[in-house]
């Protein structure tokens, strides 16, 4: 059974915040699921469906959904694959509302890791207790820097890939959020601004970083009858996909991401190629995150992703594959250290033709939205949808 | 320009009943691998079960503690180290640091051998790797 065309994404909202000093997580929910709900022309007790991941306080969804006061919820999910798990929420509600199981879905996300003065990237930390490779890799310092670092050095030493390029990527986002006004780093940076910056890890530079920052956001999904009873644009999820990749028993290779898996998955449930995209939203946790998953997903071939997001390729108007119009993790946000959430909002926006008027992709009908979720140079989950405007 | 690895404090390693063979071998100098005996294939990280099979037909062996650098990084934090994966000769890529060496000289490639250092408590030691 297919599920393209089963659902739609009627509602989105992004915090604008980027520092939440004054006030809660379960706070932060309550407005992004209020705004997303008010986005949609929807209410409160209209939600049947209610997804969150562990980064939500308390017990799986138990907790928000008692603060959020949903009282008429009948599917819960909390699949938490880090910060693709909001890409795999959308598909995941599009499956239970083709089966009858909800009929409108609420998905949130909130985090404060910038107000906490967390080291997001750079402090060595485990995912919780009883984890089996921590004895193995904790002791080593391995951090989301280092770990994203290794694959870069892989990378450049398997296919050329210049730090040059990868700055590149940098660049482009900083294109797009200089026309944002909540971006975290809203000034146009150049190639040798993002090189000359200090390195953190070897070969990546501060620059090739994401963001910290607070916020978060929300999404309504529901289907194709209640869409279309809405006032909203009509964006349909033609597709989606999933996959986990391990560290593989020790015969791990780097070079590539589970996008070679969940993005295929997508596409052919889509009928559609890379070559339709429009606009893709691709996470930033890192510049080497989005080439590894340009490639994967087909929009070049493998070790040709240096090449293809040099020169402005990723620029709105400039390139072929405008991405991350928003500013992205790289330049805008980065809510909770979670990615997949925004990723999917900036290409609701773009299909909506509501994003900023200086990065709008002129009747952008398909749109992408991919995010990594974990350590890419560890093991990691990977989840892409299609997104369609009809 | 030099950067002389750092001998930084290393958190105790926290074993369980499972691992606990892997890390009394590095409590005596050795560096020990699993292996599956359903399909003779080598496999890391320690587990107590096969990754190939999920059956429990396995074993610990030493490895011979030499290999190459698969890939590395250096942490340009205050105390600079490098994390890396090493591809040892069992062909195996084992999860590290690299130590006791310039690691602004460190290559993808690079020959190096196996060498433990303590950890903070009573933990057992870490094992790592050092230019050959």
């Amino acid at each position: 059974m297919s599920t393209n065309g089963k659902g739609y994404i009627v509602g989105a909202f992004e915090h604008p915040t980027r520092k939440a000093d004054n006030t809660s997580v379960a706070q932060l929910h309550a407005e992004v699921a209020y705004g997303a709900l008010q986005d949609a022309g929807l209410s409160k007790d209209d939600v049947d469906g209610f997804f969150c991941t562990g980064a939500a306080p308390g017990l799986g969804p138990l907790n928000m959904a008692d603060y959020l006061g949903l009282t008429k919820l009948k599917h819960l999910d909390s699949t938490d694959m880090g910060g693709c798990s909001y890409v795999m929420h959308v598909g995941h509600a599009v499956e239970a509302i083709a089966l009858g199981k909800c009929n409108i879905a609420l998905i949130t996300l909130a985090g404060r890791p910038r107000a906490e003065a967390m080291a997001t990237g750079t402090a060595p930390r485990s995912w919780g207790v009883n984890v089996p490779d921590d004895p193995f890799e904790i002791v080593y310092g391995r951090t989301v820097a280092n770990a994203y670092a290794m694959c870069a050095m892989r990378h450049m030493h398997e296919y050329g890939t210049t730090s040059e390029q990868l700055a590149w990527i940098k660049v482009a986002a900083s294109h797009h959020a200089q026309h944002n006004p909540h971006a975290m780093l809203p000034k146009v940076v150049t190639v040798e601004d993002v090189v000359n910056s200090p390195m953190v890890s070897d070969p990546l530079h501060r620059l090739d970083c994401c963001v910290i920052s607070d916020g978060g956001g929300a999404l309504i999904v529901t289907s194709p009858e209640i869409a279309k009873s809405l006032k909203r644009p009509l964006v349909k999820v033609k597709g989606h996909g999933e996959a986990t990749k391990n560290q593989n028993a020790g015969y791990t290779d780097l070079t590539y991401s589970g996008a070679v898996w969940s993005g295929p998955r997508a596409f052919e449930e889509a009928g559609v190629t890379p070559k339709d995209i429009q606009y893709a939203s691709i996470y930033d946790s890192f510049t080497i995150t989005v080439l590894i998953q340009l490639e994967d997903l087909g929009f070049c071939k493998k070790g040709e992703g240096g090449k293809f997001v040099a020169d402005g390729n990723l620029i709105s108007g400039v390139g072929k594959l405008p991405f991350n119009t928003d500013g992205g993790g790289l330049c805008n946000n980065h809510p909770a250290n979670r990615g997949g959430m925004t990723k999917v909002i900036e290409a609701v926006r773009q299909l909506r033709h509501e994003a900023h008027p200086k990065v709008q992709v002129p009747g952008c009908t398909l749109a992408l939205a991919h995010g990594t979720g974990g350590l890419l140079g560890t093991r990691h989950g990977s989840a892409t949808v299609i997104l369609e405007r009809e | 320009m030099a950067t002389m690895a750092f001998n930084r404090a290393l958190p105790e390693i926290k074993t369980d009943p499972t691992n606990q063979p892997f890390f009394d071998g590095a409590r005596a100098g050795k560096l020990l691998i699993g292996k599956c005996n359903d399909t003779g294939k080598f496999f890391w990280y320690p587990r107590g079960c096969s990754p190939f099979t999920l059956s429990n037909n396995i074993e610990l062996v030493e490895a011979k503690g030499t290999g190459s650098i698969y890939t590395f990084t250096v942490m340009r934090t205050k105390e600079p180290y490098c994390v890396a994966y090493v591809e040892l000769d069992e062909g195996i890529r084992v999860f590290t640091n690299i130590v006791d060496c310039d690691l602004d000289s460190l290559k993808i490639g690079q020959k190096v051998k196996l060498v433990f250092k303590p950890t903070q408590g009573d933990g057992p030691p870490a094992f790592m790797f050092t230019p050959a």
